[in-house]
């Protein structure tokens, strides 16, 4: 297996999940209009009291990010898994790491880039300042890709099973909380005039662990659901 | 080639089999008997290593398929019940992005030359959603004339096709074993193949 073939059989894969998703839209944009929408009812329920607003932006932004990006994590392994696509896949020969991680990404990609991008404008709503926008959308950068790759455990280790979203959501909400912690802390840290850098750096680093780690947890998880 | 030591497979705490021991060279056809549940398919996802053994290991050139794992992967092509065709994709793109996953990429006239065997050329460009049960089956039999695999892996390999994609699946099975292949089929009907053996393994619970 050469490196060459190896790189071709990932952009394939990715490439594959990319076009799916396209045919899918519909409930990529589920996704994206509901993250809107819980966000944006936060300013209509508590009225237009700037300092309030401005205080809890950081929070809302981040906890409505994490619901919406659980509301995708069925569509990582759940249709393949349906329609038997899934086995085919684990039996080519490329390592079951390196399909997980291709997955991931097209997850990411797809489900939770829209929400970076749509963040500043939804800050705009709570009297978010420039540079505190922007530090919402580095945070959102580096903490989405955690939340697709920690997801990817629950979403592969429930696969098939009856109560699958609610379990999900139990698997995997506690083992988001880091990343909760560490995105608000660098926006508040923007809003109230200190360096975001550290929460930064904490992210970065929980991103790295689990590019490591994730994927070799869910192709774990996968061999078992699928057996 | 490909050899299985004392296999065993439970179910829950039911006991499929136990103690299957078979091997099969190149050209070698094995055809899987059994009634509903007597653990055909269990048989077959353990030889293409999906599923691991309750005990047992089985052998690929002498090695255990789990130390080999991805480089088995390679030389298996596994044809299940289900056809691994997604709806969303056309049948030409089911085969290519398939055959591009596996890593061995087809061009676009490949991909006609294959779909126009199983006797898909009109419906290439539908979206699979629309195709037939039978018609879907064709796909996933493309997927496996364009693989490069060794062993083929079949279960039940001509449910829901008509007479003529019989006929056409028995000519690639023949094809295959005569240039050196094996193939394992689970099957209830006759299969009429010809091949340089043939070993006939009937499970009964």
């Amino acid at each position: 297996m050469t490196a060459h073939s190896l790189h071709s059989m990932f952009g394939w894969l990715v490439w594959r999940d990319l076009i799916l998703a396209w045919r899918r839209r519909a409930d990529v944009l589920a996704t994206v209009f509901f993250f809107v929408i819980v966000v944006s009812l936060f300013p209509l329920g508590i009225g237009p009291e700037r300092e309030i607003l401005r205080a809890i932006a950081p929070g809302v932004v981040w906890v409505a990010a994490l619901l919406a990006s659980m509301l995708s994590l069925g569509r990582i392994f759940g249709n393949d898994y349906q329609d038997g696509t899934l086995e085919q896949l684990l039996l080519t020969p490329q390592s079951t790491y390196l399909i997980v991680l291709g997955k991931i990404l097209a997850q990411w990609l797809v489900s939770e880039v829209p929400l970076v991008i749509i963040a500043p404008l939804l800050g705009l709503q709570f009297g978010l300042a420039q540079n505190s926008l922007a530090i919402m959308v580095v945070s959102l950068l580096l903490g989405t890709p955690v939340l697709s790759l920690i997801g990817s455990i629950g979403a592969a280790l429930t696969l098939g099973l009856r109560a699958a979203n609610v379990l999900v959501a139990l698997l995997v909400l506690p083992l988001y909380i880091p990343v909760l912690i560490f995105g608000t802390g660098a926006v508040q840290a923007g809003i109230g005039g200190t360096s975001p850098e550290p929460y930064l750096l904490l992210l970065g680093a929980t991103l790295i662990v689990t590019l490591v780690f994730a994927p070799w947890a869910t192709s774990a998880a996968l061999k078992i659901s699928v057996e | 080639m490909l050899e299985a030591v004392n296999l065993g497979c439970t179910r829950g705490d039911r006991r499929l089999f136990k103690g299957l021991n078979f091997s099969i060279q190149p050209g070698e056809l094995i055809e899987l008997r059994g009634a509903n549940g007597s653990g055909k398919t269990s048989l077959l996802r353990i030889l293409s290593g999906l599923s691991a053994p309750a005990e047992g290991e089985v052998r690929w050139q002498g090695k255990d398929i789990r130390s080999l794992a991805e480089e088995y992967s390679g030389a298996v092509s596994y044809l299940a019940h289900q056809n691994g065709v997604k709806d969303e994709l056309s049948a030409i793109e089911n085969l290519r992005i398939a055959c591009g996953v596996s890593g061995n990429v087809l061009s676009k006239a490949d991909a006609q030359t294959a779909l126009e065997q199983v006797g898909l050329s009109r419906q290439q460009h539908l979206p699979a959603r629309s195709l037939s049960a039978g018609q879907k089956r064709r796909v996933a039999l493309a997927r496996l004339l364009k693989s490069s695999a060794t062993l083929w892996l079949l279960d039940e390999v001509l449910t829901s096709l008509d007479d003529t994609a019989i006929k056409l699946s028995r000519q690639f099975i023949g094809d295959h074993l005569r240039k050196g292949g094996l193939a394992i089929i689970a099957t209830h009907q006759e299969l009429d193949l010809v091949a340089q053996r043939i070993q006939r393994i009937e499970l009964s619970p």
